[in-house]
């Protein structure tokens, strides 16, 4: 180890030993992969903007919206449940699910925090709440989904008189079927994240409880794993403002 | 941004204490975003939409991402050449996102003239 850092000394930056930018090769690559994965997010979130600004919007008062496939939904008419009650709530469920989600990215980070310091346990316990954070964010959008598919007891009403609950590729009774299309697309492209997330975190954590990274003598992988879940969070972030308060 | 590298092979590890100025900055950070998320929860309710809102929203919308990506992400303590190169990119999405949601508002107009003139 020692031998290579001193035939290092003297050659070219590039040429191994010296890392560039001062990252790990691994952590480099994981921030351009994130760099890619905002391309995609970007394309979806764009799109969104892009068919919800070419849409009519509702011309009247707030207060007398009724949802119509002609114009854009306003979200906070959308999004008013909770489960186990029946009071109307705008946005708190999902104002929840953020909190959540940042959360874990705390947690996540005090995990990273600990790993500098070797500290086993505090990694271990870290991560079990970061990965506790991901489930029950996960288990918050299947109940956020589940909702929005089963629709209201009144439904929409069609031109031709038929009656429409809920949502899903085709129709949709909250507006056009485009905002559902956007919305099962951008929401559940996010899900997947978080689930890949979990899943590696719970890989990563095994790692930890049986000493691999002890032995290795640093931590890094859980900073790689870690960016990557805050990743997830701050795509959440934008979601979050694009599809639920504009 | 300690590089366990030069440890390599070193037999046992030392256990170091919590450090205190660290953790306090990391749940400052995450008081930040939480102050920010319930503020945005409150003008949804309390302003009129409109072009004002939806500056208002994104711009506290690219301070969460500041918070998240600067200390959670720590990109704000890598070398500069590593900041750009994430940031420059980035930059040429915000102006894509823009000039979409311009162009929507054209074909909006160019809908609704046509509905007009049939």
């Amino acid at each position: 180890m020692s031998t290579s850092t001193v035939i290092n000394k003297n050659s070219n930056i590039w040429n191994g030993g010296v890392e560039p930018l001062k990252a790990s090769y691994g952590k480099l690559m994981m921030w351009f992969f994130l760099l890619s994965d905002t391309l995609t997010f970007a394309a979806l979130l764009i799109t969104y903007a892009l068919s919800r600004f070419a849409s009519p919007t509702f011309a009247g008062d707030i207060k007398d919206f009724f949802p119509s496939q002609t114009w854009w939904p306003i979200p906070e008419k959308v999004y008013t449940h909770i489960p186990f009650t029946h009071i109307p709530a705008p946005l708190a469920f999902v104002g929840l699910m953020t909190f959540i989600l940042i959360m874990s990215s705390v947690t996540m980070v005090l995990a990273v925090e600990a790993g500098h310091r070797m500290d086993k346990i505090a990694v271990q316990k870290w991560m079990l709440w970061t990965i506790l954070g991901g489930l029950t964010f996960l288990g918050c959008q299947a109940w956020e989904w589940t909702i929005f598919i089963k629709g209201t007891e009144e439904g929409l009403k069609l031109a031709d008189g038929t009656i429409i609950h809920g949502a899903n590729l085709t129709m949709n009774e909250y507006g056009p079927p485009l905002f559902a299309d956007l919305f099962f697309f951008i929401t559940g492209f996010h899900g997947t994240h978080v689930f890949s997330g979990v899943l590696i975190n719970i890989i990563i954590f095994y790692n930890v409880a049986i000493g691999t990274y002890q032995q290795r003598g640093h931590y890094e992988m859980v900073e790689k794993v870690g960016l990557y879940w805050h990743f997830v969070d701050l795509v959440w972030v934008f979601v979050f403002t694009f599809f639920y308060l504009v | 941004m300690a590089h366990g590298h030069d440890h390599h092979h070193s037999s046992h590890t030392q256990v170091l204490p919590p450090d205190k100025a660290k953790i306090n900055l990391i749940w400052k950070t995450a008081l930040i975003l939480a102050i920010i998320t319930t503020m945005e929860f409150i003008l949804a309710f309390t302003v009129p939409r409109g072009t004002l809102l939806i500056t208002i929203f994104v711009s506290l919308t690219l301070v969460k991402a500041f918070y998240i990506v600067g200390e959670f992400m720590h990109l704000k303590y890598e070398v500069k050449t590593l900041i750009w190169s994430i940031i420059l990119p980035t930059m040429f999405i915000m102006w894509f996102i823009v000039a979409l949601i311009v162009e929507g508002d054209a074909i909006l107009f160019m809908r609704e003239s046509v509905l007009k003139n049939y």
